[in-house]
Formats: structure tokens, C-alpha cells, sequence
């Protein structure tokens, strides 16, 4: 990539700062393509900031008023009652606890398990194909479809994760089920999680391996000190991609145990406040909080990039 | 490669690796395929695979409206959702990857920030503002934030392929004449099919899979999708919970990804890396 990337600069950057090769029109151009790129790119961003910006923006103001579906003519403005409400709530602080607890446990032992996918995926010499293409089934399967198998394989005297497990009925204990969560989560990701970091472990050269282990290097420590820190930039990414995509989880609580017992993540804390107790004030609090820690999770790993960071390459320079 | 100096034993350890992959990757689907050939009575039998095979989970959903209609939803709800989200991100990444203009950086962050956004924290003004418009449990319901949320995947993946497309070829057509319009319908356009199925793919992946939107902004089976209606599935009786129905229904909506899987694996796997690791 880095070859290719300043190829379209050395044609469209100069485009309007300095003149090309037709000279009169040039100005005249550079506003024709302005123009052109507005056209273009005006209707994407339309739809982007219709959906999110705006509704956004109206979650900000419902979060201030007390409004109730069930009380309509009983809305009213009310500060920040709602977030008092909201952060002065067991229920809140434990669905938080629950949701960092699955996003640290799953998207950690993804990364080891993605590595060792990518490492398989990486060296398989028969069947490429064949592997890469099983190990998209999980990223591309239904969640829910997914979830439904898993719950069904734990449920006492139906599955028979249960009945190897001494007919256990995980999914009614807070840990367990958490556990069974992360599970289901891991399987899922994982070959995403690989996919990322194969495109990542493919630009680290084969030579530079080869020659650690000649000046006797053992595999792990090629491994550690050549190929983790060239790989640092696809790590990060991945990394990042998974631990904002695992903290909004919903749909595997929501077909697993429906956030009873103790399992609730933010999210479906979030979906319960708005469908079952009709509070859109106390719902629309518990979104922008959401909001606030996915932007904390993504400023944090973004100073961690440094000049790695995602875009940072595509647009501008 | 260090393909030569690789000994049984190695080769012998990646085939094992091989093997629980595939094993790992596919028992939960197959369990699914098992529990919906079991009779309604065997469901309670834990055993991997079925005593006795039966269609009739299968015959039950494929003649049930509430089965069929949200199925139709689904195809309709993504596929319009795709077309309109492919169309509109072809554009966007068309200007970012060949035209100059101020503001391409903000573009680019806005996309990343809309991709990485709790969908939950849109839930609750999106479904006052859809009741208040009446769009709530219509097809447009769900098409209007699938396609926001489908643009900035396709945005970024198609960024990715269009910087990788000879543009020297637009720049010869606009030469021999051609407008910049021209030049992107009749020249690049075709060029840059491959990136736009690719894209198509997994912005119709995202819909199809997506769950959370689909139960707050539907109702009824009118536009209830696949996904979401599983969940409204009815046993024999109160006491029974409809897990071979479910189970048919979850195998029948995973047939379409192991369709695409089979015949665009590559395009997929290149999709999915795009954009993420060039850094």
C-alpha cells in the first residue's frame, strides 16, 4: 500500500494548489472537481448524519427530560436528574461491570486464538482454501441464529454441552452464563480476529524469520521480537475494531439469557429501560452514557496508535 | 516460504490444526442441523445426532407466514438497503480516492466514528423520531439505518479498492473527451466492479445479521425480519419451546452466508482486510 499511495497525490494533490498540465483552465477545473466531489459525497454524508448526528443530538435532549411513554403528558424538563438516576443505580454499574468483563475476557482470548489462526491459516500448505473459507462461517452466521445454538447445547437434558457437562444448566448462574457468553462471543469473532491479523502477519518477510532462526533463534523469540512488533499497527487495529464491537454486545445476552441473572450488558439494559419500561429519558441517559465510554475506549486506543491510527493513511496524506 | 524444509512432524502438526479449526468452526452449526431434523418428541434427547430424521421443522416454517413473510422482509430489507448503501459509498469513495476537495480527513473520521458507534445509544431517539414519522415498522424503518450504517463499511472498503484501480485509464478517457462523469460510469465503473460485489457482500451480511434494530423497529410481521422473528416462534403448547422450528429457521438463514462464504471467499477475506491493516 504504501507504494501505491502516492500515486493519486501526484495527480489530484496538486490538482488545486499548484497547476497541471492544462494551464489556462486550471482554476477552473479544480472548482469543477470541488464540485464534483461535493455532489458526490453529499448524499453519504446526508444519510450518515440523518441517522446518527441528528438522533444523537435528540437522545442528548430526551436524556435531560423526564418522559415516560406510559406518562406522556407528564414530560418535562429536568436536568440531569436522569443521570443521577441512572449512575446512582446498582443496575447500571453492574451491567457496566458485566459488559467490561466480556469485552476484556472475549476480545483478549480472541487476539490469542485469532493469532493462532492466522499463524494456521498463515503456513497451511493443503486445503487454503478450504480453511479460510470454513473459518468464515462464524464471522458470517447469524448472531442470533449462532445464539440459539449455543443456548440449546446448554439447556439441561437438550444439549449436549450440557449433558457433557454432568447436565449442568450454565445459563442460570451469573458466572457460568457469563462464561457460556464469552464462549459464544470468542466463537464468533475469532476468525474475524484471524482474518485481521493474517493480512497483518503476510507483511512480515519470510527472509527475516529465516534469518533469526539461522543466528539460532528459537521460534518463540522470532516470534516475540520479530513478528509481534511488525505486526503492531494490525494488532491495534484489530483490537480496536473488537473491543468497541464487543462492548455494545446485545444480541447473544439478549437470546442467551435475556440479561436475567445478573447478565445484562449496557446495551440490553439500555433496550430494556426503552421497551419494557417505556422510559425514554432514563433510556436515552443510559445511551449517551454508553456513548461517552465507547469515545473514552476509542481516544485511549487512538493515543495508543500514535501514527498507526486507522484513516490516518487513507485520506489525507 | 519455508516450504521445503518442512518434516512430517510439522507437516503432520499443521493437518491437527488444521482439523480443530474446522471442527471448532463447524460444530455449533451442524448441532443446528441436527436439532432441526429431530421429531418435536426428541428434542429432549441430548445426543449430538437425531434417532430419527424428519423434515416436518422444516415443512412447518416453510408453509407458516410467520416464517415466510419476515423471510421476504429480510431479502427485501437487504437487498435495497445494499443497493442504495453500494450506490451512494461508490460515490463518496470515488471523490475520496481520485478528487481533491477540503474536508476528505473529516469524511474518513466521520465513517470510522459512525462504524464504530453503540447502535443501542440510536435506538431510543430513532424510534421516537421513526413513530412520530410513521416509519416505524415499515420497510423504510429498518432500509434508512441499515444504509447509514452499510456506508461507511462500504466507504472505507471501497476506498481501499478504488486507489488500486489504473487510473491512468480515466485520465486517457477524459483525454479522448470524456466529462469526469463519463469517465467514472463508463471506464472505472466497470474497473471497479469487483470491489463494489465485494462491498455489496458484506453490507448485506450487516443487514442480514442484524438483530437489535430489527426488534425495536418493528412490530408486526409486516416488516419484521428473519432474525428478529425466530424470537415470536410458538411451541405445540405453552409447556413446549419450538426449538425444532427455531433451529430450521436459524439453518435456513445461514444457508445464504454459506452460499457466499463457498463462492466469494476471497472477495470476502479481501473486503474484511482492506482498509484495516494498510497503515
Amino acid at each position: 500500500m504504501s507504494t501505491v499511495t502516492p500515486a493519486p497525490e501526484t495527480t489530484a494533490g496538486p490538482a488545486h494548489a499548484k497547476p497541471k498540465k492544462q494551464r489556462p483552465q486550471l482554476s477552473e477545473g479544480a472548482k469543477q472537481e470541488r464540485r464534483l466531489a461535493f455532489w458526490l459525497v453529499a448524499p453519504a454524508v446526508l444519510v450518515m448524519i440523518a441517522v446518527t448526528a441528528y438522533p444523537l443530538v435528540y437522545a442528548v435532549i430526551l436524556s435531560l427530560e423526564r418522559y415516560n411513554l406510559e406518562l406522556p403528558q407528564d414530560t418535562k424538563f429536568i436536568g440531569f436528574a436522569n443521570y443521577g438516576a441512572v449512575l446512582s443505580s446498582p443496575y447500571w454499574w453492574q451491567a457496566l461491570e458485566v459488559t467490561v468483563i466480556i469485552t476484556v475476557f472475549s476480545v483478549g482470548i480472541t487476539l490469542v486464538l485469532g493469532m493462532l489462526l492466522a499463524q494456521v491459516l498463515h503456513r497451511t500448505l493443503f486445503f487454503r482454501g478450504t480453511i479460510r473459507t470454513i473459518s468464515l462461517i462464524p464471522y458470517g452466521i447469524v448472531t442470533v441464529a449462532a445464539a440459539y445454538s449455543w443456548q440449546y447445547a446448554w439447556t439441561p437434558n437438550e444439549g449436549y454441552l450440557s449433558a457433557a457437562f454432568n447436565n449442568g444448566a450454565p445459563l442460570t448462574s451469573q458466572a457460568q452464563a457469563i462464561a457460556v457468553i464469552i464462549i459464544a462471543e470468542i466463537w464468533k469473532t475469532t476468525p474475524f480476529m484471524g482474518l485481521l491479523l493474517l493480512a497483518g502477519l503476510s507483511l512480515v518477510p519470510d527472509d527475516l524469520l529465516r534469518a533469526a532462526r539461522v543466528d539460532g533463534a528459537t521460534s518463540w523469540q522470532a516470534f516475540t521480537r520479530i513478528t509481534l512488533p511488525l505486526m503492531k499497527p494490525a494488532i491495534l487495529v484489530a483490537l480496536l475494531f473488537r473491543t468497541l464491537d464487543s462492548f455494545r454486545i446485545f444480541d447473544n445476552i439478549f437470546i442467551l439469557t435475556s440479561g436475567n441473572n445478573g447478565t445484562a450488558s449496557v446495551s440490553t439494559l439500555g433496550y430494556d429501560n426503552l421497551f419494557n419500561a417505556l422510559n425514554l429519558g432514563i433510556g436515552s441517559t443510559i445511551a449517551i452514557l454508553i456513548f461517552i465510554c465507547v469515545a473514552i475506549i476509542a481516544v485511549v486506543f487512538i493515543l495508543g496508535f500514535g501514527t498507526a491510527a486507522p484513516g490516518t493513511n487513507s485520506g489525507t496524506r | 516460504m519455508a516450504t521445503a524444509t518442512l518434516t512430517g512432524r510439522q507437516r503432520g502438526g499443521w493437518a491437527a490444526a488444521n482439523l480443530v479449526v474446522i471442527v471448532l468452526a463447524l460444530i455449533p452449526v451442524v448441532w443446528l442441523l441436527s436439532l432441526s431434523f429431530k421429531t418435536p418428541g426428541a428434542v429432549t434427547d441430548p445426543s449430538f445426532w437425531p434417532a430419527h430424521w424428519t423434515g416436518g421443522n422444516y415443512g412447518g416454517i416453510l408453509t407458516s407466514a410467520q416464517f415466510l413473510r419476515p423471510l421476504l422482509n429480510s431479502i427485501g430489507i437487504g437487498l435495497i438497503s445494499t443497493f442504495i448503501s453500494v450506490v451512494l459509498a461508490s460515490m463518496a469513495a470515488y471523490a475520496i480516492a481520485r478528487l481533491s476537495f477540503p474536508g476528505k480527513s473529516v469524511l474518513i473520521g466521520l465513517a470510522l466514528l459512525i462504524a464504530m458507534f453503540p447502535l443501542i445509544a440510536l435506538v431510543t431517539p430513532l424510534f421516537t423520531i421513526e413513530r412520530t414519522l410513521g416509519l416505524f415498522n415499515t420497510w423504510f424503518g429498518l432500509i434508512i439505518p441499515y444504509v447509514a450504517f452499510g456506508l461507511p463499511l462500504g466507504i472505507y472498503t471501497l476506498s481501499a479498492f478504488f486507489r488500486e484501480i489504473p487510473w491512468e485509464l480515466e485520465k486517457a478517457a477524459k483525454m479522448d473527451g470524456a466529462t469526469p462523469f463519463q469517465a467514472f460510469t463508463l471506464v472505472i465503473a466497470p474497473l471497479a466492479a469487483p470491489g463494489m460485489v465485494t462491498t455489496a457482500i458484506l453490507v448485506f451480511l450487516a443487514c442480514w445479521n442484524d438483530f437489535l434494530l430489527a426488534i425495536s423497529f418493528t412490530s408486526t410481521i409486516s416488516s419484521r425480519t428473519a432474525p428478529a422473528a425466530m424470537e415470536y416462534f410458538s411451541g405445540g403448547s405453552v409447556f413446549t419451546t419450538p426449538t425444532g422450528p427455531i433451529a430450521a429457521a436459524a439453518v435456513v438463514i445461514t444457508i445464504p452466508i454459506i452460499i457466499f462464504v463457498l463462492f466469494f471467499q476471497r472477495r470476502i477475506v479481501a473486503g474484511l482486510t482492506s482498509g484495516a491493516v494498510k497503515g
